[in-house]
């Protein structure tokens, strides 16, 4: 148990996926204009990677342990599909969940925090319950940046800034901030890396 | 996040293939202008000798690909395109993993899944979309490589000055005496936010200053 939580907490705050791995870059700087898009992101991401995870260690287990060179393929094959397939089962049982995470489904898919999920857990012979458990504490953990990172841009949104800075570049400065926040984390449980 | 180049013409027209190769590496460099492919970019960026070793794989990767694609254009068929594409870019990606590993261990293991990870980087699945499945071989070919390069460029400067500032080395050769004391911070992840924050920072400030000056160009000749 106490090994699970260290998995969950090291996978959320210590090595944050976005802020300490720079995985997941894109939706980070592109769809955190404003924060309710941000968590629906976030929840999508998580459910996403549950999937993942799930998807990895049976590959991982049944098949790749006879073919190890196909690994890369076949994860982006199968998480691809599986994604889709999972998208077109929610629409068709509850629309409501569908329109909530709408577009953003197909979409997290070629983010690269997904695989890097799915090559970590391999790297690291997680079992099926701690794959699941560090799927959802990196899940969680790029929720947590996605909506941080929009409430700050909502609000500098406001704020004076000059016009030469306005855009990426004070998104990247802010975010290297953010960062060097969670640097405060480091060595929490004893989970680095 | 928008493709750019579409700058103030050119005088003179030149050759196509040549204008597709040099246009990647700095007039739409994928990191500084189109900020594409920033995981990698951010991620691997803490020495410069990371930046070199990523940079010429993503290169590798990318130029085969856009030569496999731009041969399969007219066969691929439009619905399953991008699944063809990813395919295709994991397998010249796999490529590129087991000959880093057996050429140089020591980088593979510092870029670690980043190697990997190649296959999710978003500039190599966009050129094959915007360019390589649209144009013919020698096109497609130099766009690829000229995009690689400018990627190359940009990471190996984002390390270089990274680890000159964390390290007070360049690809691994101290460049100061005992005295110095490193600002460490610049190796470790935050690091990368703020000085490609800062790089671009100072593009732009160059950028404002150039148009001003041409204005004042432009009011003095009117």
């Amino acid at each position: 148990m106490g090994q699970l939580v260290g998995i969950f907490i090291g996978a959320m705050l210590v090595n944050n996926f976005t802020l300490a791995y720079f995985l997941g870059l894109c939706p980070f700087f592109g769809v955190t204009g404003r924060l309710v898009t941000a968590f629906r992101l976030g929840l999508a991401n998580i459910f996403v990677m549950l999937i993942t995870s799930l998807a990895a260690w049976l590959l991982e287990t049944f098949v790749l342990v006879h073919a190890p060179y196909l690994r890369l393929i076949a994860f982006i094959v199968v998480i691809a599909s599986t994604v889709q397939f999972v998208e077109m089962f929610i629409k068709k049982v509850s629309p409501a969940l569908f329109r909530a995470l709408g577009i953003f489904l197909p979409l997290i898919t070629t983010n690269c925090a997904i695989l890097a999920l799915a090559l970590f857990q391999t790297s690291r012979a997680y079992g099926l319950v701690q794959g699941l458990v560090f799927a959802f504490g990196a899940g969680c953990g790029l929720t947590l940046a996605l909506v941080l990172m929009a409430g700050l841009r909502e609000e500098a949104e406001l704020s004076d800034v000059p016009s030469l800075i306005r855009g990426t570049a004070m998104n990247l400065l802010v975010a290297g901030l953010l960062s060097l926040a969670f640097m405060g984390f480091a060595g929490l449980f004893g989970a680095s890396s | 996040m928008s493709a750019a180049g579409t700058g103030p013409g050119s005088g003179r027209e030149p050759s196509q293939l040549y204008a597709e190769l040099i246009k990647g590496v700095w007039k739409e460099n994928p990191i500084f202008v189109q900020v594409l492919g920033m995981c990698p970019a951010l991620a691997v960026t803490n020495t410069a000798l990371n930046g070199v070793a990523m940079g010429t794989a993503t290169l590798f990767v990318l130029a085969c690909s856009s030569l496999l694609i731009s041969l399969l254009r007219n066969l691929i068929p439009k619905q399953v395109r991008i699944s063809t594409f990813i395919i295709v870019i994991a397998t010249f990606v796999t490529v590129a993993d087991f000959t880093l590993q057996a050429v140089a261990p020591a980088v593979h293991r510092e870029l670690g899944a980043f190697i990997s990870l190649i296959v999710v980087n978003c500039l190599i699945l966009g050129r094959q979309e915007a360019f390589a499945s649209k144009h013919p071989v020698h096109l497609a070919v130099a766009d690829a490589i000229g995009m690689g390069a400018g990627f190359t460029l940009a990471l190996t400067s984002l390390g270089s000055l990274r680890e000159i500032l964390g390290k007070g080395s360049l690809f691994g050769f101290p460049l100061f005496g005992d005295s110095f004391q490193p600002w460490v911070i610049m190796i470790l992840p935050p690091g990368g936010f703020l000085m490609l924050g800062m790089m671009l920072l100072a593009f732009a400030w160059f950028k404002e200053k150039r148009q001003k000056a041409l204005l004042r160009l432009d009011e003095e000749a009117a």
